[in-house]
């Protein structure tokens, strides 16, 4: 991977986020490249997650900004960084339970048509759509209309991932992706991972698992205590070395 | 992969039940008292009587029930009926003509609703609860403020006929024919159509349903939540001072007392209807459900001679068993 800062994708520059008088992250910089998969780690309170909410614009910076693409922005809410192609699949996953997987995978983007001069959810669209997309990624759940509350945990993960992709993402970020899941359906989740890559999708992963972060990242970055505290690139390091990141200490 | 055969027919049935259990408890109380009192019950006069009683304290109920969704509450209606009423009062004895009269409940409604909207959202309100507790003091303070605190009647014929109005069959049914349909159950079932389709097939009644199923995830997608509460909110006063302006026709008088734990009502009716309390769940068909059962059983009892307060014993226990019904539903379909 170059470092020609021509196909940077997505840039945090000195960026700061405090709580009252919490500081959550303290000057941090992030660079991702065109096609690349960033792996982020730090311990619990190391503000990887803050940071990732940054970068979606569902937290505003306090210090510093952000660029996309060469270009300074300023999000003012995650609809503004979907627009420009940054997808965010929470540790949480952010689904409604009580809608069914394709509201989800729609939500706040549902496909409309009009009747007059209003317009009327298209539901056989949304339909057909998520039917297309959930075969396009093989994920396999028994119907589009199964509520989220329904589904296994690793069904709710690949609900997420269809949702953060079903728009042509450039920027993927992907919070935990694995956490919660059984063994099997990791693998299924990686291989995902892979897939963007291949396609030219951007991705950002924060990971506690080494296992993730060293089958699917060229880059990692390490947070501790909110900062930038170290960097290299996948080949020239190791699970030992980034275990030590993690919990503050550099050889 | 399913064990479809294994499930026994209770648990086959629970869907069934969930779509249509409400109007099967409908059907059970209307035979059971046709059977109690023959020649009254479902006469015309008796049945056009129960939707002209439940007519106005379903707007209440549909707005409530919006509210409901995004898990919020709306104790202030029962005090908006009455502001609105006061409202319509003055206008109409102000002179102002009657199309305007009829505007100004409504309009006061809204006003009474977005006031809470923006207190919830804007001044951070832990819950829904403290707004609205607050304005159901407020709003009735200022209708008595306004009226003075008198009771104020005599309307124009053009606002009775809101709440009174009789639309004639001797059309369908030849002439001499007393068969009517009240004007007010026209009224009512024209904006529980409007907000069905409101709630099911735009985007933002799709909203209203994910915030009430977690507003997380709604704020994640891009979705403007406060922006969707004010307008809920707003929603819901608008619909209650509809309700003002058809009590207004039915008892063509505004007077202090008017929705007095009216709002206590419409809650009872969306919980009976299957809304859920923690939001995200619940029908259009099941608010107009809750508040015909309502109805029926305030009309039935009335009609049996039985007491004001078993009344409120026995609606007391369906809200209770209702819930219950529902409790014991989630664990059978939880346990797969």
């Amino acid at each position: 991977m170059n470092s020609d800062s021509a196909n940077i994708v997505l840039e945090a520059k000195s960026v700061s986020k405090f709580f009252g008088t919490i500081t959550a992250l303290d000057s941090v910089n992030l660079k991702l490249h065109q096609g690349e998969v960033l792996g982020v780690v730090g311990d619990n309170g190391a503000g990887k997650s803050t940071l990732m909410k940054v970068l979606s614009g569902l937290y505003k910076p306090s210090e510093g900004f952000l660029s996309f693409s060469g270009k300074k922005v300023n999000f003012s809410s995650p609809r503004d960084s979907q627009n420009l192609g940054l997808e965010m699949v929470y540790q949480d996953l952010a689904l409604a339970g009580n809608l069914p997987i394709g509201d989800n995978i729609f939500l706040g983007r549902e496909p409309t048509k009009k009747f007059g001069p209003f317009n009327f959810l298209d539901h056989k669209k949304k339909k057909r759509l998520t039917e297309e997309h959930l075969a396009k990624l093989k994920i396999n759940v028994k119907s589009a209309d199964q509520k989220v509350e329904e589904l296994s945990g690793g069904q709710r993960q690949a609900v997420a991932i269809a949702r953060a992709t079903a728009f042509d993402a450039k920027i993927v970020i992907m919070d935990e992706p694995t956490a919660a899941l059984a063994v099997k359906e990791v693998g299924k989740v990686l291989d995902l991972i892979l897939n963007l890559k291949k396609i030219g999708v951007s991705v950002i992963v924060i990971s506690h698992r080494m296992d993730d972060i060293f089958t699917v990242c060229d880059r990692v970055m390490a947070l501790f205590q909110g900062t930038n505290f170290a960097e290299s690139k996948l080949k020239d390091t190791s699970r030992d070395e980034v275990i030590g990141w993690i919990m503050g200490k550099k050889s | 992969m399913e064990k479809k055969n294994n499930q026994s027919f209770f648990v086959k049935s629970i869907p069934f039940f969930e779509k249509y259990g409400i109007l099967l408890l409908i059907l059970i109380m209307v035979t059971v008292l046709q059977i109690l009192q023959p020649d009254v019950f479902l006469s015309w006069r008796n049945v056009t009587n129960i939707f002209k009683q439940i007519s106005w304290q379903s707007m209440l109920a549909l707005g409530v029930f919006m509210v409901i969704v995004t898990a919020g509450i709306d104790l202030s209606v029962g005090s908006i009926v009455m502001i609105s009423l006061m409202g319509l009062a003055i206008a109409s004895k102000a002179g102002l003509p009657w199309y305007v009269v009829m505007l100004v409940s409504p309009a006061v409604g809204l006003l009474c609703g977005l006031f809470n909207g923006l207190g919830i959202t804007l001044l951070k309100m832990p819950h829904p609860f403290i707004m609205t507790l607050g304005t159901l003091y407020i709003f009735r303070g200022v209708g008595n403020l306004i009226s003075g605190g008198v009771p104020i009647t005599g309307f124009g014929d053009e606002i009775r006929s809101i709440g009174n109005g009789k639309i004639r069959l001797e059309f369908l049914l030849g002439e001499g024919a007393k068969e009517y349909i009240p004007s007010s159950l026209i009224l009512m079932i024209v904006i529980f159509f409007i907000f069905w389709v409101f709630l099911n097939h735009t985007r933002i009644g799709k909203w209203i349903f994910a915030i009430g199923g977690n507003p997380g995830a709604a704020r994640a997608a891009g979705i403007n939540v406060d922006r969707i509460l004010v307008i809920v909110y707003t929603l819901c006063g608008f619909l209650t001072g509809i309700g003002g302006l058809i009590l207004a026709g039915r008892t063509n008088s505004a007077y202090p007392n008017a929705g007095l734990q009216s709002e206590l009502d419409a809650i009872a009716a969306v919980i009976i209807g299957g809304a859920s309390f923690f939001g995200g769940r619940g029908t259009v068909l099941g608010v107009f459900a809750g508040v015909l059962i309502m109805g029926i059983l305030r009309n039935g009892l009335n009609l049996m001679n039985v007491s004001v307060f078993w009344q409120q014993v026995l609606i007391g226990s369906i809200i209770i068993i209702a819930v219950y019904i529902d409790v014991l539903r989630r664990q059978f379909a939880t346990r797969k």
